[in-house]
């Protein structure tokens, strides 16, 4: 949904990888992975535990709490409050989370 | 005139009244403002009878016939109130950690087992205890629990939005958000003066919580009680993860853990600490360590009636024939006994006698 | 466990203001706040921004919050960035977790610098992947600098939405249509209240007026008065649907929508310590009872910025300045610079505020995000629409009552995109005024905080 401006993207040193469900996805170091995901194609960021309905970040500044997201297995994570570094796991948080002995 | 008014609209009165409407023609509940103290809605939630009536046996009675009466009455309340309230029966626990609180349960249940032929609770191993719980693991500290078959829960919000549904849709009448400023009584009926209006009523019923002291007094009936806090934390939404109500954690019917319990001593005060959301957490971890990473979203407290022996109050003024109070910790247990025995009796149908071992005068005995 | 002079609650304009005055004076001060960076949502990356080209085209304003920065780093408070504060018990027990772990702060006084969020503006399909507000999206124009990919739709009154889309078209983006959803206001009535700051702060209308003009002739379409605003989609937006003044409706396709109703001083923390509150017909929002320091009916805790009623950044300078002053006098200190003095800051201050009554009539939401349709979600976190509320309503005693049988409030979110809401319609619903109606309670933790971030804080023993 969103696009880096152009005179930004040349600057491929200040980069890093995150991992969304398993997929690369390039981003700039200082962003939030919630405005890595954005720029996704899909850029829902978990289905409620309610309906099931996906939900994408909203306010951005952590007062919507729609971009929880499981950050390196933590849970209910505000993607929009959370920095990107290199090779940070996240995943779509879908429904309830889960708990168990595995988490 | 009304045939009888139910002062309080707490899970207590609104089960009261919700009783009483399927035998009186005419019943008025009375409810308070919305910032007044209601432990209706800081409750736990908990059908409970394994701990209850250690040393009166009568309680235990009491106890044990409501969490029996509870499955067809959650039926019940369901049809008349229309709305769900996520029962669920299945037994429920007190988990021991480390060997101390393992004997000091095994105690409680000999004495409750001393008291009653067949009590349906008993101690389970750790490794027992396990089989209960496939998706979780338990704490290193748990060394066993007490489980009995009849415990349950429910949502608490929910069962009093039900009954007071039923209560209306039988045919009650709810008066919210008023004050009752006193009683008089004349002629053998009762008036009740509100802000801007008298009721008038052949009986009343007292189920006010903590507000019921000062208006049973002048109508001769004494409620000695103290008031408890209470705090309670609850996480965000899970998985289906403990299939069991325990004493101190369960989980809803919509994926959240409560955790409960701190007994303070602490009057009026309303607030909630992070003491004693620490302590709250760090049994809950003790007890399934699973739990760690899962967030609280919440807490609240709540006050606690607490009559000196923790058992209700249920008084019949001998001075005002037709005056009724009721108080107690355990509002959501017996509103299967409230709704139907209890408002039988108050309604005059059937005797007294049982309900007569619950009189505040059982305190005057044991001082003398 | 740390026992500053001084905690302060948000590193915007307000925070880092008094945390300077603070600090220079000789206090021991401890700023915690959720960013990385300081500058509030305001001043957002302005240390990377500034001198930048990004930093030209997010405007002067904008890169002025560089001085309160350095200043800020410099004056000796303790800033503690990434922190977010879960509970402030009643006797200024403050929880904090953060990059340190879990803390706890037992500070002498706390000021409350919060800041703002933007107005919940409920409106059938608010909750789809596609809707956006464009404080959101304002803040991805900050850092790291993006767009939307296409000429994008915007939806709404307020500053805000006028300034995003002048410096989205400065950056290179488009603006595909404007609906305007302000409700038309005579001009020579506002113009009233702007009194005499008209003639004072004729650059600033001049500036918004060219932002209005530029609107109308840059984005593709611009749509005065439009109602019954609602976004379409099932997965995903697909589309938004509208009433034009002329009362015509009509559809676009979008697959993205920024939406905005102007801003609300944010009150959870202060509500959650019971703070009294009181309702700001002026700016249909609710502000705390504060006194010319900025304290509040809690007799150590004082509330500056917008947090303490909408005012932007300048006077949010201006009001933690005067806060800080008010903490000096109180822990008997005198500020250290020789101009900051009570008299500067008021008169900065009231300059500040000069035109805020004309802004806040001009830019007064629309009656519909009060009273929205019976489908329209109204808590997002439990999905929860008017329909489900209003049934509910007729049996309970009061807002708490409602939360409790709705669960209204009960999310992760805990009320801050519901809370007034539900508020409005209790007050529809009972023919009361907003002035009568109080917010259902604000519970802790103010943010999520996981059992065994709670637990270790009776490991440190501070469980009895």
């Amino acid at each position: 949904m969103f696009r880096l401006l152009e005179d930004d993207r040349g600057r491929m040193e200040s980069t890093v990888t995150i991992e969304i469900d398993g997929y690369p996805v390039i981003a700039r170091i200082g962003e939030t992975v919630a405005s890595a995901l954005l720029r996704e194609g899909a850029s829902w960021s978990r289905t409620t535990p309610v309906s099931g309905a996906r939900r994408a970040p909203y306010c951005m500044m952590g007062v919507c709490f729609e971009c929880l997201m499981l950050v390196e297995g933590e849970g209910l994570v505000r993607a929009c409050q959370t920095p990107v570094r290199d090779g940070l796991k996240v995943e779509r948080q879908m429904g309830p989370r889960k708990v168990g002995p595995s988490c | 005139m009304f045939d009888c008014v139910v002062i309080g609209g707490g899970v207590v009165g609104s089960a009261i009244a919700y009783g009483l409407a399927s035998h009186l023609d005419s019943v008025l509940m009375i409810d308070g403002r919305d910032s007044e103290p209601r432990a209706a809605q800081a409750n736990f939630g908990l059908v409970w009878y394994q701990s209850k009536g250690v040393g009166m046996p009568a309680y235990q009675r009491l106890s044990r016939l409501a969490v029996e009466e509870w499955r067809s009455f959650s039926e019940e309340i369901e049809e008349t109130g229309g709305i769900p309230i996520e029962f669920a029966g299945p037994g429920g626990l007190t988990f021991c950690l480390g060997d101390q609180e393992l004997e000091a349960r095994q105690t409680i249940l000999s004495r409750l087992a001393g008291q009653m032929e067949r009590t349906e609770i008993g101690m389970l191993s750790r490794h027992e205890l396990e089989r209960l719980y496939p998706g979780i693991r338990l704490g290193k500290d748990v060394t066993g629990g007490a489980f009995s078959a009849l415990d349950g829960h429910v949502n608490p919000l929910r069962l009093l939005m039900a009954l007071q549904q039923g209560f209306v849709n039988a045919g009650g009448t709810v008066h919210r958000g008023r004050r009752v400023d006193g009683i008089e009584v004349c002629g053998g009926q009762f008036r009740l003066h509100l802000k801007r209006s008298v009721v008038h009523a052949a009986r009343v019923v007292i189920a006010a919580g903590e507000a019921s002291r000062v208006l049973a007094e002048p109508l001769g009936m004494t409620l000695p009680f103290t008031l408890q806090r209470g705090q309670i934390l609850v996480t965000e939404r899970v998985g289906p993860v403990l299939p069991y109500p325990s004493d101190r954690i369960r989980q809803t019917a919509g994926g959240t853990i409560m955790i409960g319990g701190t007994k303070e001593n602490v009057g009026r005060d309303t607030g909630t600490t992070a003491n004693a959301a620490a302590s709250l957490a760090a049994r809950a971890i003790r007890v399934f360590p699973d739990l760690a990473r899962v967030s609280a979203v919440r807490q609240w407290s709540g006050r606690r009636v607490i009559t000196p022996d923790i058992a209700p109050i249920y008084e019949r003024s001998s001075r005002f024939p037709g005056a009724y109070a009721c108080i107690c910790h355990s509002g959501v247990t017996l509103a299967a006994y409230h709704a139907r025995g209890l408002a039988k009796r108050i309604a005059g149908y059937g005797s007294w006698d049982d309900v007569q071992k619950f009189s505040a005068r059982r305190f005057d005995v044991q001082a003398a | 466990m740390l026992k500053p002079d001084l905690l302060i609650v948000g590193a915007g304009p307000a925070g880092m203001s008094a945390a300077i005055v603070a600090a220079r004076a000789g206090l021991k001060v401890v700023v915690v706040d959720e960013q990385p960076t300081p500058g509030g949502q305001i001043w957002r990356g302005v240390e990377a921004n500034a001198g930048t080209s990004r930093g030209r085209a997010l405007g002067a304003q904008y890169c002025s919050g560089l001085a309160t920065v350095r200043a800020f780093r410099e004056c000796g408070a303790v800033y503690w960035p990434s922190t977010r504060v879960w509970q402030i018990e009643p006797t200024l027990g403050t929880y904090v977790t953060g990059p340190g772990g879990t803390r706890v702060i037992t500070p002498r006084l706390v000021l409350i610098a919060t800041g703002a969020q933007e107005r919940p503006a409920p409106l059938r399909g608010w909750t789809l992947a596609g809707v956006m507000t464009v404080g959101a999206a304002q803040i991805l124009l900050k850092n790291p600098g993006s767009v939307p990919s296409e000429a994008v739709w915007i939806a709404g009154c307020g500053p805000l939405a006028l300034l995003y889309a002048h410096q989205l078209v400065r950056m290179g983006g488009a603006v595909a249509g404007f609906l305007d959803t302000r409700p038309s206001t005579p001009l020579r009535e506002s113009l009233r209240l702007a009194g005499r700051a008209v003639l004072r702060s004729s650059g600033e209308l001049a500036k918004g007026a060219s932002w209005y003009a530029e609107l109308r002739h840059r984005a593709g379409r611009y749509v005065p008065g439009v109602v019954d605003l609602q976004a379409l989609g099932t997965d995903r937006l697909e589309g938004v649907r509208y009433r034009t003044a002329a009362g015509r409706v009509e559809e676009i396709r979008t697959s993205l929508l920024l939406i905005h109703e102007g801003v609300l001083p944010e009150l959870h923390t202060v509500r959650s310590l019971g703070c009294e509150i009181q309702w700001d017909a002026g700016q249909a929002a609710y502000r705390p009872v504060l006194n010319e320091w900025g304290e509040c009916s809690h007799p150590d805790i004082l509330i500056a910025g917008d947090a303490a009623g909408i005012g932007g950044a300048e006077a949010a300078v201006h009001r933690g300045r005067l806060s800080a002053l008010r903490i000096l006098q109180r822990l008997g200190k005198v500020a250290a610079e020789p101009g900051m003095t009570e008299e500067n800051c008021r008169t900065a201050l009231a300059r500040a505020l000069a035109l805020r009554p004309f802004l806040d009539r001009v830019f007064r939401p629309r009656g519909e995000i009060f009273a929205p349709d019976d489908d329209t979600i109204v808590c997002r976190c439990e999905e929860l629409r008017v329909r489900d509320l209003r049934a509910a309503l007729a049996g309970s005693v009061g807002p708490n009552q409602l939360k409790a049988f709705t669960r209204a409030g009960m999310g992760p979110c805990q009320g801050r995109q519901c809370g007034l809401t539900v508020a409005a319609l209790i007050a529809a619903a009972e023919g009361r005024q907003m002035s009568d109606v109080q917010p259902f309670r604000v519970r802790p933790p103010l943010k999520p905080v996981r059992l065994c971030d709670l637990a270790g804080l009776a490991d440190e023993g501070l469980s009895s």
